[in-house]
């Protein structure tokens, strides 16, 4: 899960990182009163979206004065931004953060995120800060500084001035330094935080460090104990239809194609949508239906899957081990009857009780298309989209 | 000979009297696995699945008292790592993991004190185990297998299955068979299973079945091509996976540098194992390396 810039600073003020003085706005006239309040030469007016690149796509932007600030909170506001993260189609700015401007010395780069080679949490800092760091990493990798974390003993001194020396900060702002780099790992660590990242963090003229940027992933399965992060849920930052699935426990993404899938099992999916492409098709959707697929399961799979109007035929691939798929074939039965489904339907059944569960749909009298094994279904399921485009 | 589990394997079951424990143990009793205790704390003393099976409140207890040495565990994931570091603590010599959404800061802590402890560790997240005809250690459905001299080693649950239904369709049985789980964080990795597996006198070859994300498969890719004097197919899952988006398995995410599908696929055939374009040919590729 993801939050915007403006919560990741609500939660550096809990752990006492320096972040500028700001204010979430959600109208043009709470922006305006932000500006206001904040009281400042230099202002900056920022789109809240989940993706990065928002600077690019103007999305941030400096105002000296009233009037500037509010012809670019109204340009800003409601703009659909383009970044290299939302793809051709952009996403609407509902939210802005109005903060104050602060004078820079230095820009640097700092993150912590799972090295999941070594299995230890990896602290990476760089004096390019401010600029893309996946660039920074394939042109000029000797300029990332890296510690990794051992769990068991927690971050050390002696690696916090590490990162530190690394960037050449000294004086008053080494300390300064030193600590932020340690909050930053503590407030990764209580929050179940996946990525913490700050682009750039900065050392001010008065020697502050300073985060100007804040972005977090979470590891959805700590979620449980980290109720305040739940709260900042953004959903309309969420594909309506991911969320919709999510409700009833099915696992589903949308993609471009137009032959839909219902699957048991993850790695299963997967290995589906690459069959549907080698047999000449395009996926429309990942679809895991987990470990039990009943009647319920399959109908709302169906939905789902057909809310996208670019379906064209739907296989359903089932590996029977736990589940039995003559019930699954049952389920299969009842949810075309009932949905009145008009686009055609490829199974296939193996596992438990394939046998039972082939003749059960051979006998109905839908349009139902039984299929033998992975390819031959796939094949089935591309032709006759082929045929309904 | 097999690997990691066979009929001499003495098992606790952590979490017996959940709904998950209670389903799988009658499963794998079934199967002929040899379960020796339960464990649910503040349920000691207790008879469960028909009387059959004694209830510890510690996985200590079960072994000091009913000499178990492999467990398996089916708690929920706010307490799945604590099991774990249970069962490690208590000398337990295997330890498998079913349960998925193991927070990955609590998998972090877990791997380096099961390292310490010298503790083997197969998930989280995983379907488990299965040694054809002695002992099924987790959630596989045990009748789709059939004794022979294949070893199978996959990140996924349903996909294992497919790729054991084709060998069996292609007329090869297996050894043993290992989900080792898909999330970002796992006890053993798929290396260290074809370390075990060369070294196998019963195993003649081996299947592999990976997916986007990490570097597992390239990491076995490497140790194999030094070392492996047994044939190997591979698949891998997710050709058509979009970057950034976690495909049902927490690890199963494209996130940059060679944890594609396509960089994979380029990375294991050049260390010689043969890798199979589609999902349909994993056991006629098995099957024609074999001859």
């Amino acid at each position: 899960m993801k939050i915007h810039e403006y919560q990741g600073k609500e939660l550096f003020k809990k752990h006492q990182i320096k972040i500028p003085v700001g204010i979430p706005a959600f109208s043009i006239e709470e922006a305006l009163k932000a500006y206001d309040l904040l009281d400042s030469d230099i202002v900056a007016i920022k789109a809240q979206i989940h993706a990065g690149g928002r600077g690019k796509g103007g999305g941030v932007k400096i105002a000296k004065n009233k009037d500037e600030a509010e012809n670019h909170i109204r340009n800003i506001l409601g703009m659909k931004l383009v970044t290299h993260q939302t793809g051709p189609k952009g996403k609407k700015v509902e939210r802005l953060y109005i903060e104050s401007g602060v004078n820079i010395k230095q820009e640097y780069y700092a993150a912590i995120t799972l090295d999941r080679n070594t299995e230890m949490d990896v602290f990476m800092v760089s004096t390019e800060g401010g600029v893309e760091i996946e660039k920074v990493a394939s042109e000029s990798p000797e300029k990332i500084i890296k510690i990794w974390v051992d769990p068991l003993v927690g971050i050390k001194q002696f690696q916090l001035r590490k990162l530190a020396f690394g960037l050449g900060i000294s004086g008053t702002a080494f300390k300064e330094a030193i600590d932020t780099f340690s909050k930053m790992y503590d407030c990764y660590q209580k929050n179940d935080a996946s990525l913490l990242e700050i682009n750039p963090l900065v050392l001010t003229t008065d020697n502050h460090i300073v985060a100007l940027d804040s972005k977090f992933n979470f590891d959805s399965n700590g979620l449980f104990r980290q109720s305040d992060i739940r709260e900042m849920r953004d959903l309309s930052e969420e594909d309506e239809m991911e969320i919709e699935a999510s409700k009833y426990s099915l696992n589903y993404i949308k993609l471009d194609g137009n032959v839909g899938c219902m699957v048991n099992g993850a790695g299963l999916a997967m290995a589906t949508m690459d069959i549907i492409k080698l047999a000449g098709g395009e996926p429309a959707n990942f679809l895991d239906v987990g470990g039990t697929a009943s009647a319920e399961t399959v109908k709302n799979g169906f939905r789902i899957i057909l809310s996208d109007k670019n379906v064209k035929s739907i296989l359903i691939n089932i590996f029977g081990g736990i589940v039995r798929c003559d019930l699954v074939a049952k389920g299969v039965v009842q949810a075309v009857k009932e949905l009145g489904l008009n686009v055609p339907v490829v199974v296939r059944l193996q596992g438990t009780n394939a046998e039972k569960a082939k003749k059960l749909l051979a006998e109905s009298d839908l349009s139902i298309i039984p299929a033998d094994g992975m390819k031959d279904a796939a094949e089935k399921a591309v032709k006759v989209a082929i045929k309904k485009d | 000979m097999s690997i990691l589990v066979n009929k001499n394997s003495k098992i606790v079951v952590q979490g017996i009297t959940g709904s998950e424990g209670d389903i799988h143990t009658r499963q794998m009793l079934e199967y002929g696995t040899n379960i020796v205790a339960g464990v649910t704390p503040g349920k000691g003393g207790q008879s469960v699945i028909d009387g059959n099976i004694k209830v510890y409140n510690s996985v200590e207890e079960s072994v000091s008292v009913a000499g178990a040495n492999t467990a398996i565990i089916f708690v929920p994931p706010p307490f799945a790592a604590e099991a774990i570091l249970e069962s490690s603590y208590a000398g337990i010599e295997l330890i498998v993991c079913i349960t998925e959404g193991v927070p990955i800061h609590d998998m972090v802590k877990v791997k380096q004190i099961i390292k310490q402890n010298g503790t083997r560790l197969v998930g989280p997240n995983c379907p488990g185990i299965i040694t054809v005809d002695e002992c099924k250690l987790g959630i596989m459905p045990g009748f789709i297998c059939k004794k022979g001299n294949i070893g199978v080693v996959s990140k996924s649950g349903t996909l294992t299955y497919e790729a054991i239904d084709q060998l069996v369709n292609a007329g090869l049985g297996q050894t043993t068979a290992i989900g080792i789980g898909g999330d970002p964080i796992i006890g053993t990795s798929m290396r260290e299973c074809l370390e075990l597996f060369e070294k196998d006198a019963e195993t003649d070859g081996i299947v592999i079945v990976g997916e986007i994300g990490g570097q597992m498969e390239i990491e076995a890719a490497y140790w194999a091509k030094e070392n492996m004097s047994k044939p190997i197919a591979g698949f891998i899952a997710g050709q058509t996976a979009p970057p950034g988006k976690r495909m049902g398995h927490a690890g199963a995410i494209v996130s940059g540098g060679n944890d594609t599908a396509e960089e994979k696929i380029k990375i294991l055939t050049e260390c010689g194992i043969s890798v199979s374009e589609s999902v349909a040919d994993i056991g006629s590729l098995m099957k024609s390396l074999m001859n």
